[in-house]
């Protein structure tokens, strides 16, 4: 399961498409390769860096970079907290003591029974709804002790799959360009002139 | 429609954060309607209509349009989105527009809700800047962690390209041009719009070294390139409907429209306001009813980030700068991204200092050494500090690495408690780009304005000359 599906491959050609540099596609796929596993493998960065023209290791270079992508698994509910200055004021580090008690593990770490990865995050831009959490990436407000418990339950028994994907897939929805309404993407080198709208005339 | 009046302000239990008063709305008018993402309710208000009045005009008229407008980056920096785009040099194509989404700066979010509350007012806003500055491709970065961010603007996008506003000859016109999604994936310097075009190119996102001072010189893949922010495209198309005369007549004549900014913290009501630009003031946005309030609680205002994480701090004794660039820079700071984060008389000074560097000591790319290796000492020394384990040694320490990343005077407000004169914005930097100014800018103001709660807090620590170590001859 490590290198891309058969399916993915075909997605991740399609995004490539998009780009003037097949190269610009890394991050996206990168995110691609993380959806499919939960975390990103040295095989898909292997694969990632055949499909944009990359070695691996200039694929883990970049992928290495930020924060989102995971070499290891983590579990299923990635809760960060944030724990920069508007949520730290209204208390974020209490939340985050408590939440260590609740799951038995410190920031950083994960449930043994592989369900939840609890981290500190910084700001998330939800300044005025401090405290806030992300789940998978999905909101939650202005965080009580007894708000995280009750999602911690409603995670651990299940009722919110619908609204939170397991980690690794962030949007749901993709883009989509018909080949029939785009425009396309060409190499820089390939494009001298000037667009053709830019003739001193109205377009319509 | 479930809007919640309160006194002179409105509430949407769909659109959590934005708080609506009784005053202009540029970005934001369709924040009321539940429905304010769908291509229905775009089209029902207005929607596209300033592309078809930009596509009726040739691409410079409106190019001029918006240079007369003065639309101000709304990113961080202030400048001029039609000045920007005049950057580009002539005759060299093809031309690219960036758009900067990944909004992270602490204390910050506008481009948040702009992406999910109207996508196609973002989308519109891509197109006309595409066919005025001649652009042939538009990359849509949003920050990773924004997931329904990316949602939105992916199904926006998808419908907006299906009812032909986006693609090969839009509206039945001669003018092309692709808006391809691309999400990030968590790093603040990305932010900086020389990292985000390395990011776009698949690389680690680390600013370039400047010159050249703008992409729209050198940018992505090595061509002319627009880097604008969110909220400014978001502008776009209301001006193109009413003209630059009906938008400066909005505002000061430097800053004119309106703007978002983030109020979060010790305050009555926290939320993200469109206000006025160059008028409203920090007592107005802070105090008054309409905006939020007042101090939580009957407590006292003790400081005030205005602009951002990055921006020295003000105090009341600077509550009547209003959201005018000069203005705000000439007290000592700056109103960056639109952010401002209120502390209290409860406020622990050094600990909320420490929140913010730890940020920017966390987010440097390593790139250039005193923001790598200074970051992490301010870091390290201003904890020690905050546990009660700092010297006075530590706090002279401070100020060597802070001037190490900003050589002179670092800006700071003035203080009638203290006796203090402000230090204009901006600082000297020894790196490439602000992240680690900013990792100093907090420590700066807290060491400044509240030099007491650090006395407070070290011990003396008595240095033993080398010379008592051993004779030197």
């Amino acid at each position: 399961m490590a290198r891309l599906s058969d399916e993915n491959v075909r997605l991740a050609k399609e995004i490539i498409g998009r780009y003037p540099r097949a190269r610009s596609a890394t991050i996206p796929l990168l995110h691609l390769a993380q959806q499919q596993d939960g975390y990103v493998t040295n095989e898909a960065m292997a694969h990632i860096g055949e499909l944009v023209g990359a070695t691996s290791a200039e694929v883990y270079g970049t992928a290495s970079f930020y924060e989102m992508f995971k070499f290891e698994p983590v579990g299923k509910y990635l809760i960060n907290i944030c724990g920069t200055l508007s949520c730290a004021l209204m208390g974020a580090e209490d939340l985050m003591h408590h939440a260590e008690h609740k799951l038995g593990v410190k920031l950083g770490g994960t449930t043994d029974n592989g369900m939840f990865t609890l981290e500190r995050a910084e700001c998330q831009a939800a300044c005025t709804e401090a405290p806030c959490l992300q789940v998978n990436y999905r909101y939650r407000f202005r965080v009580t002790n007894a708000d995280f418990d009750a999602l911690v339950d409603d995670l651990a028994s299940g009722r919110l799959t619908d609204e939170i994907p397991p980690h690794g897939t962030v949007a749901r929805v993709r883009q989509h360009i018909p080949a029939e309404r785009g425009v396309g993407a060409v190499p820089p080198e390939d494009v001298t002139e000037a667009p053709s709208w830019m003739d001193g005339k109205a377009a319509l | 429609m479930d809007g919640r009046k309160g006194s002179a302000v409105t509430t949407y239990s769909h659109a959590p954060g934005f708080i609506a008063g009784d005053r202009p709305r540029i970005v934001t008018s369709r924040f009321e309607f539940p429905d304010s993402y769908t291509l229905q309710r775009y089209l029902a208000t207005d929607g596209y209509a300033g592309l078809r009045a930009a596509l009726g005009r040739p691409a410079n008229e409106i190019h001029d349009e918006v240079k007369n407008a003065t639309v101000l980056g709304r990113g961080g920096a202030g400048f001029p989105a039609g000045t920007k785009w005049g950057l580009t040099p002539q005759g060299v194509f093809p031309r690219y527009l960036v758009v900067n989404g990944d909004e992270s700066e602490p204390g910050t979010y506008k481009d948040r809700l702009l992406m999910e509350r109207d996508p196609h007012q973002l989308i519109e806003g891509c197109l006309i800047a595409c066919y005025a500055a001649g652009l042939s491709q538009c990359f849509l970065y949003i920050r990773g962690e924004m997931a329904l961010a990316q949602e939105r603007v992916a199904t926006a996008l998808n419908e907006a390209y299906a009812a032909g506003y986006v693609g090969k000859n839009i509206l039945g016109s001669k003018f092309s041009v692709d808006i391809v999604l691309h999400w990030g994936a968590g790093a603040y310097v990305v932010g900086e719009e020389t990292a985000l075009i390395e990011s776009l190119e698949g690389n680690r996102g680390m600013p370039r070294l400047k010159p050249p001072y703008f992409p729209a010189a050198i940018g992505l893949y090595g061509q002319p390139t627009i880097v604008n922010n969110v909220e400014t495209l978001a502008n776009l198309p209301w001006l193109m409907r009413n003209g630059a005369e009906a938008y400066t007549a909005i505002g000061t004549k430097t800053s004119p429209g309106t703007r978002m900014v983030a109020v979060s913290g010790h305050v009555k009501r926290p939320g993200v306001y469109e206000i006025i630009n160059g008028v409203t003031t920090f007592r107005d946005l802070l105090f008054n009813e309409e905006y939020c309030g007042g101090i939580r609680n009957g407590h006292k205002l003790k400081a005030f980030v205005p602009g951002g994480g990055s921006a020295p701090w003000f105090t009341e004794d600077q509550l009547d700068v209003a959201f005018e660039g000069p203005q705000a820079g000439a007290a000592g700071s700056m109103l960056g991204s639109g952010a401002v984060m209120v502390m209290d008389e409860t406020t622990d000074i050094p600990a909320a200092a420490l929140t913010l560097t730890r940020f920017y000591a966390h987010e440097s790319c390593g790139k250039c050494t005193p923001c790598r290796e200074g970051g992490t000492w301010l870091e390290r020394i201003l904890s020690r500090i905050v546990d009660g384990k700092g010297t006075d040694a530590d706090l002279a320490q401070l100020i060597e690495v802070g001037t190490s990343i900003c050589p002179g005077d670092f800006p700071h407000a003035s203080s009638k408690r203290l006796g203090l004169d402000a230090v204009p914005f901006p600082y000297k930097m020894n790196t490439i780009c602000f992240v680690g100014p900013s990792a100093y800018a907090p420590i700066n103001s807290a060491l400044v304005l509240f030099p007491e709660e650090f006395a407070a807090r070290v011990t003396k620590r008595t240095m033993i000359p080398v010379t008592a170590v051993g004779a030197a001859s």
